[in-house]
């Protein structure tokens, strides 16, 4: 994309009917390490390349639970990424405080898209430079979103974003006919060997991706490091899908105290699991 | 004399000179609190509601007392919300009209969605509790005892709401329905009662309070709801019975007026 004299400002249009102001916080998305979203019946999934600035450093972090039944995961300037989802928090948790349900998914995901349209038509601010895939369900199912710094946003059985996703959108097509009756196990498997397309030549380990499923009975749980290593590991017997350590989980779990746990890698710096 | 308000010719922002035009004590002029209404004017009394087999069954007379007079006698005290709920309302009648406005209101907004998504009993219920409570703290109350019952994905629903208080239960009532109509349903109610069972129960119980509540009349609406949806009957009278040997003779017994 080469620049032009109408690129400066949001607020202009170019001669050829373009906002690039807004065409350019869309390529800051395309510059993010690859997020992959897919959907079955019951359960959608969401899997991350994680990138690690150096090797002394820790991840960024990409996935967020934004409720019991919604997460998200960003691909772009995570530090804006990080506001989207206060605001998605904040929305859900009023919501629940008036109606005592939970906030359908793609009521949540309009506000947002409404909240970065703001942001293409105010020459005093900036486009959010983040995508975002929101996975969640409600009443009427799982549903998965994509959020645009444009403000648009689109519903999708599957997707990818960032960097390489081509790579992951290419598997995704060949694969996406067999999601909607995939079993949990078979929809992480999947989303695993998306993200791992992404990849390219590095090898798919518990520090270089994460995952997090939500369904229609079980609540958001990003995947920890234990739990991710059965699914990598499963991923070379092409028939088999691993049984989740179910115990060991809850042993962990009744240590900690807490349901769910960061997708902390295990070769990498400890992290405070919290 | 305090100057309270604002004399209309200073709102509109002509010159006035009030050092002559009025005597005025110039003591610092307290402006007294805002207050709003806080006693009901046109009231409308009990609201019965039980938990049935295949869902719940409200029921309300059709009358609003204007004090002790019994001044309007088609009052509809039974309203649907949304397809599968119905709110019943005792107290003040306008202010229950206003809560209908703001769940239509809400119903609206749903509807426009287009998303499949509904405002279910249990939403709504919270939805009133909310609005019930802000308004109690403001000193600006609905003057109502809420009753709302509805059903969603088979499970049913029933749930009360009075500033803010809300609880919920296989049957409950409001105002004289407490007394009268909850001790009847103590002894009588059954989770599999049938909805020839469930009527016959509710009319028992809006005969008493006709026979006893004074703001009550013989003009009755029963509203059904299930998983198909919501059934709000035509007015109904019940057949009361004045045929008691007490009521033959009434002066039998008095010695006369002194």
């Amino acid at each position: 994309m080469f620049r032009n004299q109408y690129d400066t400002d949001v607020t202009t249009w170019s001669p050829a009917g373009r906002l690039h102001q807004v065409e350019y916080a869309m390529e800051a998305v395309k510059q993010g390490s690859a997020v992959v979203g897919l959907r079955s019946k019951t359960h959608v999934v969401l899997a991350t390349v994680n990138k690690a600035s150096s090797e002394l450093s820790s991840f960024q972090r990409k996935i967020f639970k934004i409720d019991d039944h919604i997460g998200i995961a960003m691909a772009g300037l995570t530090a804006d990424g990080r506001i989207l989802s206060r605001y998605m928090r904040l929305e859900c948790i009023n919501h629940n405080f008036v109606y005592e349900s939970p906030l359908p998914v793609g009521r949540l995901v309009l506000q947002v898209a409404d909240k970065a349209q703001v942001c293409t038509q105010r020459s005093w601010k900036r486009p959010y430079g983040v995508g975002l895939l929101v996975a969640g369900v409600d009443q009427t199912g799982p549903h998965l979103y994509q959020n645009c710094p444009s403000g648009n946003y689109f519903e999708y059985i599957a997707f990818a974003i960032g960097s390489r996703s081509q790579a992951a959108k290419t598997y995704l097509e060949r694969k996406y006919e067999t999601f909607s009756e995939s079993s949990r196990e078979g929809l992480i498997r999947h989303a695993l060997l998306a993200v791992k397309e992404s990849l390219q030549d590095e090898e798919l380990t518990t520090s270089n991706c994460s995952v997090a499923v939500v369904g229609v009975d079980e609540s958001l749980t990003i995947l920890d490091a234990r739990n991710l290593k059965l699914f990598i590991d499963g991923l070379d017997e092409s028939a088999s899908v691993p049984a989740e350590d179910k115990q060991a989980d809850e042993d962990e779990s009744k240590e900690q105290g807490l349901g769910t746990s960061d997708g902390s890698g295990s070769d990498v710096v400890p992290m405070e699991t919290s | 004399m305090f100057a309270t308000g604002i004399a209309e010719e200073d709102r509109k922002g002509s010159y006035v000179d009030r050092s002559i035009s009025r005597p005025c004590n110039f003591e610092i002029s307290q402006q007294s609190p805002v207050t709003h209404t806080q006693y009901p004017y046109v009231t409308g009394t009990s609201v019965l509601g039980i938990k049935y087999k295949d869902g719940v069954l409200l029921a309300a007379d059709m009358a609003g007392s204007y004090g002790s007079t019994v001044r309007y006698k088609s009052i509809h005290r039974l309203k649907a919300v949304g397809s599968h709920a119905v709110l019943g309302a005792s107290g003040e009648i306008s202010d229950f009209q206003q809560v209908t406005q703001y769940l239509d209101e809400l119903v609206l907004n749903d509807y426009m969605w287009e998303d499949g998504n509904k405002l279910g009993p249990q939403e709504i219920h919270s939805y009133l509790n909310r609005l019930m409570y802000n308004k109690r703290n403001k000193f600006d109350p609905f003057w109502n005892s809420l009753v709302l019952g509805g059903v969603e994905n088979g499970q049913k629903y029933l749930g009360v709401n009075m500033i803010g208080v809300h609880y919920k239960d296989n049957h409950v009532a409001t105002g004289f329905g407490n007394h009268l109509a909850r001790p009847m349903f103590r002894n009588e109610w059954r989770e599999d009662l049938t909805l020839e069972e469930g009527v016959k129960l509710l009319e028992k119980c809006l005969l008493v309070l006709f026979y006893r509540d004074r703001s009550s009349i013989n003009k009755f609406q029963i509203a059904k709801i299930t998983e198909e949806g919501v059934v709000i009957s035509e007015p109904f009278a019940l057949k009361p019975n004045w045929d008691f040997k007490a009521f033959h003779n009434p002066t039998l017994g008095a010695d006369g007026s002194w």
